[in-house]
């Protein structure tokens, strides 16, 4: 293999493992939050319905800092191969790629990484006050992070605000820079992206709690808190999504061409809703189409025009892949809409008592915990793979800004990272599983923790607060 | 080089907030890392203390590396595809160890108590492999990543020393924030991490100049050298001192800070040594700083979002450090 394509295997690979925490934390930090306010809300008027919302900030808190730490870490490898595999990249866009990274960790980065300590440990050594105001600032960090880093991506997009002078592109103007045509879609669909796989992480763990019969105190109001959020948002994502493909078909005709299977320019295109688009032959095998609805979909008119992968030659992503990551990231979308209004329902008529539910649906409720991290991925594989062979869309090409490292370099070390994702991967996965079947253990660990520490050594001093 | 204008000299400003950030990264991870690698001589109980000692601070210390190497890809982009690409794989092995040290901190508190061990042990691994590849990497950017046996040789050499100069800084942390036996037991790993680390920062101030022609000049030149000579002056006297303090009773009563404080004392010096070494190369013979930085257009914007965030970055590190000061308790999720 080339050099260009194990690169972008090693940043894919890396991108991928990383925007799998960042989507649960974005979210989940401004969950805490509500917790944490729900509890204080509470707590003198009904200690044990206040009790409830203390355990689930506490058991979900620890979820947070696990996400956030491997979030951190991968983040720091992504902070290096930039410079690795892209150098060309930097060198030709840095005048604005530079500062919108550079504005990301210093706004954002330390933010979050400076208020965690103080959030996760600090409870009882800082005011409620100030401990709330942490874990604002962390959760408005990570947001602001996700909003530098949109910013950039879609600038890569649809790059707008700038003039390419010698071959470098130079700003014209910040704001035309940062509010490119994409960015006000893409930031949202990723927002309610976070928040969707957040809410379906908190429906699939509290679900297993219920069916393992743990966590009695807090897992009937965490599900219900993730079903309404659900069943609110994956409405509101489909009306976002669907305006993302308009401004799509706008600025990336290329992208859609490939998402549909559509080879020929054409006016009332069909929705396929399967076939094996071949790049070779230059057509689709095996196709099921719906007369028209492509157009419909993305036009909003039945003979709307749509244009073909064959007018854009030596200028479109792969059709393979495309194809069928968008319709695993609507199927998936679909199946969560279902899924979180059928829910809803039901167990509004069990008044929320989950054990008036029936296991097949806490079953179903368990098998979408990682639902959002499917969706979420393929979403991104549409959109990244979508801008190729462009790394900057129609005027810089990856090709021509990859580094020359010798494949075999770059192919250990991407075993090497490949290996490490997995195994983190599905260390990660299951000490959720434990965590989650072992809710009185893990807050019991605290006290053990504080048993474990040697006499004389549990005496911090504790800032005098107003509580 | 027109010293008037204001362009010229923006490469210069961000050269120090680059060493600043590295230096602060080198510091700060470095105890870390240190306890880290302090973690397989302790008993259990022991370590959930030493981890509680860094738990609050680990993320914001290694933002810093993220701070250091993001302004050298966005300020001297040149430099960066030269230096990640002469260091590809200890930058990777670095990254590979930092990622296991970090995860393994969260995973050892939350994990089935028999998998506890596992996560321990990889956290003493992550942290030694990150280390040893800092310093290998350090050894070959201050030699300008020169060919030739002893090359190779010099930069193994500082893979070995810096893990045992973060060793002490760990201990002295620990010396710090701990009492009772663990506070004895880390009063003596410093004492057992001194000499190797003295030894390491000899043999390097030694090393350097002869592998590299360029500092060579730098240094062993009238009347420069007189004044010079403050440099390894007084880091040997701080050293000493470091010794000698850990001998006493004091260490573990009132004074507990300050082997740690003079370890800083003994950081920036050798910073601001590399730093006079290095100056005005980013690559040593090979780029300047100004045939390296971007244009001046990106880097005053960027300068203008560090004027605002580096203080309150400052103000609110500052405060997190006070919040958790004196001697660490238990390390409680709440």
């Amino acid at each position: 293999m080339d050099a260009l394509i194990l690169a972008r295997m090693q940043f894919a690979a890396n991108i991928t493992f990383h925007i799998l925490f960042p989507t649960i934390s974005i979210a989940l930090g401004w969950v805490l939050l509500f917790f944490r306010l729900r509890w204080l809300k509470t707590r003198h008027a009904d200690p044990t319905l206040a009790r409830g919302w203390l355990d689930a900030y506490r058991f979900w808190t620890k979820v947070f800092a696990l996400s956030f730490a491997l979030g951190v870490v991968s983040g720091i490898t992504m902070s290096f191969q930039f410079g690795t595999n892209w150098p060309g990249f930097m060198e030709k866009a840095g005048s604005i790629a530079g500062p919108l990274l550079a504005y990301e960790v210093l706004t954002a980065f330390f933010l979050e990484a400076g208020f965690l300590g103080i959030m996760l440990f600090g409870h009882g050594k800082v005011s409620e006050t100030v401990h709330l105001l942490s874990s604002f600032f962390v959760a408005f960090g990570t947001t602001l992070s996700a909003f530098w880093i949109l910013a950039l991506n879609s600038w890569m997009q649809t790059p707008a605000g700038h003039e390419v002078i010698a071959g470098e592109f130079v700003v014209k103007s910040w704001l035309g820079v940062i509010f490119n045509p994409s960015f006000p879609y893409r930031f949202s669909h990723m927002l309610l992206a976070s928040a969707l796989t957040c809410a379906f992480l908190l429906i699939g763990l509290s679900a297993w709690q219920l069916l393992c019969g743990v966590g009695q105190r807090s897992a009937p109001r965490v599900l219900r808190f993730g079903l309404t959020l659900a069943a609110v948002l994956i409405p509101i994502q489909i009306f976002v999504g669907d305006a993302h493909g308009l401004n799509t078909l706008e600025h990336q005709p290329a992208k859609i061409a490939a998402m549909e299977g559509v080879w020929e320019t054409e006016r009332g295109a069909p929705l396929l809703l399967f076939a094996i688009p071949d790049a070779t032959e230059r057509k689709n095998h095996f196709e099921i189409a719906i007369p028209n609805l492509a157009s419909l979909i993305l036009t909003h008119h039945a003979d709307g025009e749509i244009k073909g992968l064959n007018d854009f030659p030596n200028a479109h992503p792969p059709p393979l892949p495309m194809f069928f990551a968008f319709r695993i990231m609507v199927g998936m979308g679909m199946l969560m809409l279902a899924t979180s209004w059928l829910g809803w329902f039901l167990y509004r008529r069990a008044q929320w008592q989950p054990d008036r539910l029936p296991r097949k649906l806490l079953w179903l409720f368990a098998g979408m915990t990682f639902s959002g991290w499917v969706a979420t991925v393929a979403g991104w594989y549409v959109t990244e793979i979508g801008r190729q062979p462009f790394i900057v869309y129609g005027l810089l090409r990856t090709a021509d800004v990859v580094s020359q490292h010798p494949p075999a370099m770059i192919g250990l070390t991407l075993t090497l990272y490949i290996l490490l994702y997995i195994a983190l991967m599905l260390a990660y996965v299951a000490v959720l599983k434990y965590m989650a079947e072992k809710p009185e253990e893990v807050l019991a660990m605290e006290a053990a923790e504080r048993a474990a520490t040697p006499a004389g050594a549990a005496t911090s001093p504790v800032i005098q607060g107003g509580h | 080089m027109n010293w008037m204008s204001f362009d010229a000299a923006l490469p210069v400003i961000f050269m120090a907030l680059m060493g600043v950030s590295m230096l602060v990264y080198v510091i700060s991870d470095g105890y870390d890392l240190g306890v880290g690698m302090l973690m397989h001589r302790a008993t259990p109980d022991e370590k959930d203390v030493m981890i509680a000692s860094i738990g609050p601070f680990w993320d914001a210390n290694e933002t810093w590396l993220v701070l250091g190497v993001g302004i050298l890809l966005v300020a001297f982009p040149k430099a960066h595809g030269m230096v990640l690409g002469e260091l590809y794989l200890p930058v990777a092995l670095m990254l590979i160890g930092l990622t296991l040290r970090g995860v393994a901190f969260d995973f050892r508190v939350k994990a089935k108590d028999t998998h506890k061990a596992t996560w321990d042990k990889l956290f003493f691994a992550g942290s030694t492999l990150a280390s040893a590849s800092q310093g290998w990497m350090l050894g070959r950017y201050v030699s300008g990543f020169g060919t030739g046996w002893n090359y190779p040789v010099f930069a193994a050499a500082i893979a070995v020393a810096l893990p045992m100069a973060y060793v002490l800084m760990g201990a002295t942390w620990l010396v710090m924030k701990t009492e009772g036996e663990l506070q004895q037991r880390a009063v003596d790993w410093a004492c057992i991490a001194w000499a190797p680390m003295v030894a390491g920062l000899v043999l390097i101030s030694m090393a350097t100049p002869w592998v590299t022609a360029t500092v060579r000049d730098r240094w062993f030149t009238l009347p420069e050298i007189i004044a010079l000579l403050a440099i390894p002056l007084m880091t040997g006297l701080t050293l000493v001192a470091v010794r000698g303090l850990l001998g006493t009773r004091a260490v573990r009563g009132p004074l507990c800070w300050l082997p740690f404080v003079l370890l800083i004392v003994v950081f920036v010096l050798g910073f601001l040594g590399l730093a006079y070494s290095i100056y005005p190369y980013v690559v040593l013979d090979r780029l300047t700083i100004w045939q390296a930085a971007s244009k001046p257009e990106a880097l005053k914007v960027i300068l203008v979002g560090v004027c605002i965030s580096v203080p309150a970055i400052a103000g609110y590190t500052i405060f997190s450090y006070r919040v958790f000061r004196g001697k660490t308790g238990e390390l409680k999720y709440a």
